[in-house]
């Protein structure tokens, strides 16, 4: 009998549209084993898709999309965490 | 760490040509720090080098250490930042050991500062050669404006256009104390040093640098620039946050480098 873990991919796009570039990304793969090594910052320098509609199309499945921004009036231009961040996941086989 | 009952005095006015210039200030608006390659002289790098790898790297340890932040060109640089009597901070020597093949999880020091303008600078100095393979700091230029708190960022890992301090012996980095940064790998055989030294301004931040030329188009456009590809939609709300920065800085509130001159639009 096959076991499945749980792969999540985290993008973050540069404005809300699904198909807009990627600008930052981070992968947590259940898949493998405690003693292997996770994605580490700094590792990469491209990311693995263009966009979260091209992670789609390779059989990532979409977990959350982020809600619009609100813009509170005094505070219109301050910034902070990435905004338009994606969690998509994937199933795989382990033996 | 250095307590603050050690804290030394760093004064004494220095030359004007070692202060910043208005272009170099604006790049620092831009990114958030400046790098110098190579900068430290290669007798100074090595008495301290001599020191950390020793044991005694320590700001209070270490007399070839402080005399790095004593010679005029380093100076000059900080008083354009943070002043002529900075406060010292703190200091550390951070160590990333031969083979070491964890990196550090993206992070700012510190908590959000209440300030709005004003900030500590952090520098960042490397004794000895630092290619990539060895580990120096990984920062992401152009974050020191964002509102985050120390580890809330650690869920990311890589990010468009983050940049490794590398370069040869005597490098020495200036950055604004938000910036996004982590300490990375080392697959050399040879230890890493990095030594930081935290200090923030006793007094305005106002026309500290070499002011000449601070309105012309050409330093303007540096503020202005839309580099930061990472930003994405937000690179416009991060060029306002500049504009005010700029204006910070110059002790000006009739500059704008502001898309669209929004500041001016907005009576702002």
């Amino acid at each position: 009998m096959s076991k499945l873990r749980q792969q999540i991919l985290i993008l973050h796009l540069d404005n809300p549209d699904l198909n807009s570039n990627v600008c930052a990304w981070a992968l947590y793969d259940a898949a493998r084993p405690e003693d292997q090594q996770q994605m580490q910052s700094g590792d990469e320098e491209q990311p693995p898709y263009k966009s979260v509609l091209a992670a789609m199309r390779d059989g990532w499945f979409v977990l959350q999309i982020p809600p619009l921004p609100y813009f509170v009036r005094g505070q219109e231009h301050e910034v902070g965490h990435l905004p338009y961040e994606y969690v998509l996941e994937r199933k795989v086989e382990i033996e | 760490m250095t307590s603050i009952a050690e804290a030394p005095v760093i004064s004494h006015e220095v030359d004007r040509k070692h202060l910043l210039t208005a272009q170099q200030m604006a790049q620092f608006v831009l990114d958030g720090f400046l790098l110098f390659p190579g900068f430290v002289p290669e007798t100074m790098n090595k008495a301290v080098h001599d020191d950390q790898s020793n044991g005694r790297g320590q700001w209070n340890q270490s007399a070839a250490t402080r005399a790095v932040f004593e010679w005029a060109p380093v100076k000059g640089i900080l008083q354009s930042l943070v002043g002529r009597n900075p406060i010292y901070d703190h200091s550390a020597l951070h160590i990333v050991g031969a083979r070491q093949g964890w990196a550090q999880e993206w992070h700012c020091d510190s908590i959000i500062d209440a300030r709005p303008y004003a900030f500590d600078v952090q520098a960042m100095y490397f004794s000895h050669n630092s290619p990539r393979e060895m580990g120096p700091t990984l920062i992401l230029p152009g974050s020191h404006l964002r509102r985050t708190s120390h580890l809330s960022i650690a869920r990311y890992k890589n990010i468009v256009g983050q940049m490794q301090l590398a370069g040869p012996a005597g490098s020495i980095a200036f950055l604004h104390q938000s910036i996004w940064h982590c300490a990375q790998p080392n697959q050399t055989d040879e230890t890493r040093y990095m030594f930081k030294l935290r200090l923030r301004a006793s007094e305005e931040q106002h026309a500290l640098f070499n002011m000449d030329g601070y309105k012309v188009p050409e330093v303007s456009a540096i503020v202005g620039n839309w580099k930061h590809r990472w930003q994405g939609e937000q690179v416009r709300a991060e060029n306002v946050d500049r504009a005010k920065l700029w204006r910070y800085l110059c002790g000006d509130d009739s500059v704008d480098t502001s898309f669209e001159g929004v500041l001016t639009r907005m009576h702002i």
